[in-house]
């Protein structure tokens, strides 16, 4: 995993819901500090833990705070902020704007704000936004982002494009049709297709639509510029990306299948982390400790610590099985496994711990 | 464990009085997995079962042999519902030129509301005593839920102002429609369950279900080896051969901790939240299959006092 980070100025944890990304990215984030780097640390998850964690009673804020620990001293920084999607969203109108009239036109929306606040596929878009913003803030040399849950982990790689794809919409396109200001809306709602929308939706809710995009007129080819220099930043070499797992067998397929995603698009896969593993207990198998089991007095507890010993076995025997393909796939050498611990994670010396097993 | 179970712990009868279920939890608690199991209960005990799957994943297929799993996309649905409601002749374009993006995204929830339309004409068919929904992943049950509700605000009028209404009613009634919300015994997973709990009741008005807290170490107790008397059988497995004393006091005391830290949060859950829980069994595998789940079902149907599949 150390080596995943030499040189790299953005660390990208991915993988589905609930394997421990957050927390994979705040352990990267803690190291990386320890050894030096200035590094701020970008979550999607609302959970008090990380928070908790880090050791912020107050929680997360929109815009990247100072974490301040004794362990940090003399060493790096280590920054945290959590992404406010809506707020984002507005950032990006304003920056991109002609003027704050524009700006405010398009923010104060109806359309818009269903956009900031439901597109799908918003909140991947704005956490490569933060990214793209952070990577180029000078307190920063190391943005470590862990990404939204989505029903396609392959969200987030696709998430610059989201606006421009909906700008190259035939209902866009329409809508942007060179006709004389002021006639635009009626030539637009005599449009068949959108007539339909209106039955459908609503008059007041196809005004917004029209409204909205006639609003964002001159601002199309300043998203795009945008959306191919986040691109162009996802793909770059310095820009690592770390898949999550669990080590359940429906976990990593969909583990296995993303890795070939990520491969498929020239992303490189810089480690994958098989997070709470089943620890082995020694060297020996589940049938070893069955054994003893057998030859103990009925009924005794010694009978009954070692049939636990074999079924603690058990599961990491099957752990191994199911993780076997995927160490197959992307080698041995890229390959981290953390343990499961005994309890959640939820303050600083568990991060540390983990840290211990990340970057051993 | 025993002893932190709720008194009265309910079976699968508490889930098939209602036509509609839907199951519904954050990522990586197993939902799909208590989809199933309650599907295979309710099954083995007599009822006609069809099991909704939202994510366009295979896993309930395979986990259930010999019950129906039917699988709702929010596209086809859409297209369906324009089709049946008067937009016969342009529902294909509509569908085939992308504007249904520019419908869900001027009314959000539209895509929802429409999936919503369609588990309310099955379960309006009484073909089946159970539609047992598995709810859609992420942290989506919330705006999943509350799609009707938003819409009717937005769209007073219209096919769509009709169907929300439709689907409130359904969603409202509680002898029609639950929701069984699933979390691990683990302080995060807890945590976000008691807050979708409250916005659930709040927000949608929506009877909730027993309570399913999924992989609970339900294994026989393991014995403190640090109270344990010296056995002779402990005292001689020093040599590594295998398996050695030291690895058995150490899986011990894992296994303990963990299971006090499992029971510490079932006690806080039913400290949060006043509903019967319905504790589901880890099993030791990392991966399950048809059989894991008939032999998780099998409580359920016991506890009601109905004969074991």
């Amino acid at each position: 995993m150390a080596t995943a980070l030499d040189g790299a100025e953005v660390v990208v944890c991915c993988g589905s819901g609930g394997v421990g990304k957050t927390t994979m990215a705040a352990v990267t984030g803690l190291h990386a500090a320890a050894a030096g780097r200035r590094v701020v640390v970008v979550t999607i998850d609302p959970a008090r833990r990380l928070a908790d964690a880090l050791g912020l009673p107050d929680g997360l804020r929109g815009e990247p705070q100072r974490i301040e620990r004794s362990e940090l001293e003399g060493a790096g920084e280590l920054w945290a902020m959590m992404l406010d999607t809506p707020a984002m969203f507005d950032r990006v109108v304003r920056s991109h704007a002609t003027d704050a009239e524009q700006a405010e036109r398009i923010i104060a929306n109806r359309f818009y704000r269903n956009i900031a606040g439901a597109l799908s596929g918003t909140q991947e878009y704005m956490a490569s936004e933060a990214l793209y913003e952070l990577h180029g803030d000078p307190r920063f040399d190391l943005v470590v982002v862990d990404t939204p849950p989505s029903r396609n982990a392959l969200d987030f790689l696709e998430a610059p494009g989201v606006l421009t794809r909906f700008l190259d919409h035939p209902v866009f396109k329409l809508l942007m049709m060179p006709t004389r200001t002021g006639f635009r809306v009626l030539t637009a709602a005599s449009q068949p297709l959108l007539r339909a929308i209106g039955r459908i939706v609503g008059s007041d809710v196809l005004a917004d639509t029209v409204a909205f995009f006639q609003a964002f007129a001159g601002m199309e080819s300043g998203f795009r510029d945008r959306a191919a220099a986040v691109t162009a930043l996802l793909h770059d070499p310095t820009t690592r990306f770390v898949l999550v797992t669990g080590p359940q067998r429906d976990s990593i397929t969909e583990a296995a299948w993303f890795a070939d995603q990520l491969h498929h698009q020239g992303f490189g896969v810089a480690a994958t982390v098989v997070n709470r593993v089943h620890p082995r207990f020694g060297s020996g198998t589940a049938a070893d400790a069955s054994a003893r089991a057998a030859s103990a007095p009925v009924g005794s507890d010694a009978a009954a610590l070692w049939r636990n010993l074999a079924e603690l076995r058990t599961v990491a025997e099957s752990e191994r099985v199911a993780l076997a393909p995927l160490a197959e796939r992307v080698g041995d050498e890229l390959l981290v496994e953390v343990p499961l611990l005994p309890t959640d994670v939820h303050d600083l010396d568990a991060l540390t711990h983990l840290a211990r097993h990340l970057f051993p | 464990m025993s002893s932190q179970r709720p008194p009265t712990e309910p079976g699968i009868s508490s889930i098939v009085d209602t036509r509609l279920v839907i199951v519904a939890g954050k990522g990586g608690v197993g939902k799909t997995t208590v989809t199933a199991v309650l599907a295979r209960a309710a099954s083995a005990a007599g009822k006609r079962v069809l099991v909704v799957e939202l994510d366009g994943k295979a896993a309930l297929d395979e986990l259930l042999p010999g019950i129906e799993v039917r699988h709702i996309a929010p596209a086809m649905a859409l297209e369906e519902y324009l089709h049946d409601h008067g937009f016969k002749r342009i529902a294909k374009r509509l569908a085939a030129t992308g504007v249904i993006d520019v419908v869900g995204t001027a009314a959000p929830g539209i895509d929802d509301l429409v999936v919503l339309g369609k588990i309310k004409q099955l379960e309006r068919s009484e073909e089946w005593d159970l539609v047992l929904v598995d709810g859609p992943a992420a942290g989506h049950a919330i705006t999943f839920l509350t799609a009707a509700a938003g819409l009717r605000d937005a769209v007073r009028s219209g096919p769509i102002g009709a169907q929300a209404d439709e689907v409130l009613a359904m969603l409202a009634d509680s002898e029609r429609c639950q929701v069984v919300l699933v979390t691990l015994a683990e302080t995060t997973p807890v945590n976000e369950l008691v807050e979708t709990a409250y916005a659930v009741e709040e927000r949608v008005g929506v009877r909730l279900g027993p309570i399913v807290v999924n992989q609970v170490d339900l294994g026989e107790p393991v014995p403190d080896p640090d109270r344990m008397q010296t056995d002779a059988n402990i005292d001689g497995a020093t040599t590594d051969d295998g398996a050695t004393i030291d690895d058995a006091i150490a899986a011990a005391r894992f296994r303990r901790e963990r299971a006090a830290a499992q029971a510490a949060e079932i006690d806080r859950l039913a400290g949060e939240l006043a509903l019967p829980r319905i504790v589901l069994a880890r099993r030791l595998v990392a991966g399950l299959t048809p059989d894991d789940i008939t032999a998780l079902a099998a409580p359920l149907i016991h506890r009601d006092g109905t004969p074991a599949p």
